[in-house]
């Protein structure tokens, strides 16, 4: 299951590829909704680890749009609410990721990323 | 008393091209449980398992520090042990993040010393060096057993990057035998990069002096 918590900690690693390697972009993806269970203390404290341009970009190419552009400074419950829903009940099930730099693909299937490099892509 | 995570959907099938849990599984599990408390006291953000095989210490570490407490990553070379994870991590109600990738390849970037608990029981058998290395590009079976010289071959890989990883809360539990050269990891350790490394846990069974050592700053 890639999540957009998990899309959100992902970068392109094929040798030599090591500037705008971040965020990978989502290709043909097919997503599933599951409910997860909510947890302010884990959204505050992960929060920092955010990319927030990436992940809002993301979001909104899946379709979501609820989360503001800016992170915004107060952290209110409804915040907090449509942040858990973008970062862990959006599953991305079948499709690739495709790095904005050199392009290689990292396929995803039955929820789970391929992010196996070939021995000469190894850096 | 935290309850051994439910592998009951496993079947041999999987177990001919995953490791299944056995003694080295166990002492790791052991450790983690007498850890229990300042585990969940410590508040992980983010956890993160190398070659977790069937998931069920994830899914373990998931049931001492909470389902929705932490974000649990793991990720293995050998795409049958993401899914059987992935599997393990639905059964026991763990929400286990799997990624098929060598060790932490493709999160180094982002997870720059933002690793709260990071594991890895290793494929830590002394074996020829390119039976270490076919098992690797094989990712199946052979790459769960098969470290290459003196055991070490993957283990030191991972051992370069603990540094970059771990955040300065956190810690790295690693499983170990005998011949790995534990006061040599331990040394090497603290003197390139001042870490605290302390065996927590260790016992012979079937054949083998197991060791569990934990690696924090
Ligand atoms: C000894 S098994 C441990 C499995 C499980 N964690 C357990 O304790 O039962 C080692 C695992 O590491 C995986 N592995 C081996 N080399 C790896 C690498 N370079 N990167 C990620 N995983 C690797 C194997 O596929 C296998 O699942
Ligand atoms: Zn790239």
């Amino acid at each position: 299951m890639v999540r957009l918590i998990t899309h959100n900690l992902l970068a392109c690693h094929a040798k030599g590829c090591t500037s705008n390697n971040f965020p990978l972009q989502f290709k043909d993806i097919q997503v599933e909704l599951r409910e997860a269970e909510f947890n302010s203390d884990f959204l505050r404290g992960f929060l920092p680890r955010i990319e927030w341009a990436a992940l809002v970009d993301a979001s909104r190419q899946l379709g979501d749009t609820s989360l503001p552009a800016e992170q915004p400074e107060m952290l209110d419950d409804d915040f907090l609410q449509k942040l858990h829903h973008v970062l862990l009940e959006i599953h991305v099930e079948e499709g690739a990721m495709i790095c904005p730099n050199c392009h290689h693909v990292y396929p995803i299937s039955n929820g789970i990323p391929n992010m196996l490099l070939a021995e000469h892509e190894i850096g | 008393m935290i309850p051994t995570p439910d592998l009951s959907h496993l079947a041999r099938e999987d177990y001919q091209h995953v490791y299944e849990p056995a003694e080295d599984t166990f002492i790791l599990l052991d450790a983690l449980e007498q850890d229990a408390e300042e585990l969940q006291k410590m508040k992980p953000s983010i956890c993160l398992e190398i070659g977790p095989g069937s998931g069920c210490v994830s899914s373990f570490v998931g049931s001492i520090v909470g389902a929705s407490a932490s974000l649990y990553l793991s990720c293995d070379i050998n795409s049958r042990a993401c899914h059987c994870t992935k599997r393990t991590g639905d059964q026991n109600k763990i929400p286990l993040e799997p990624i098929n990738s060598s060790l932490a390849g493709p999160l180094a970037l982002r997870l720059r010393r933002a690793v709260d608990v990071l594991l890895f029981n290793p494929p830590y058998v002394p074996t020829h060096a390119n039976e270490a290395g076919d098992a690797q590009c094989g990712a199946d079976i052979a790459g769960s057993w098969a470290g290459g010289a003196d055991g070490m071959q993957v283990t030191n890989v991972l051992l370069e990057q603990v540094d970059e990883l771990l955040s300065p809360v956190g810690r790295f539990y690693l499983v170990a035998v005998k011949q790995n050269d534990v006061p040599g990891i331990c040394q090497r350790m603290t003197r390139e990069y001042g870490f605290r490394c302390e065996v927590t846990l260790q016992r012979r069974a079937g054949g083998e002096h197991l060791f569990v050592i934990r690696i924090s700053r």
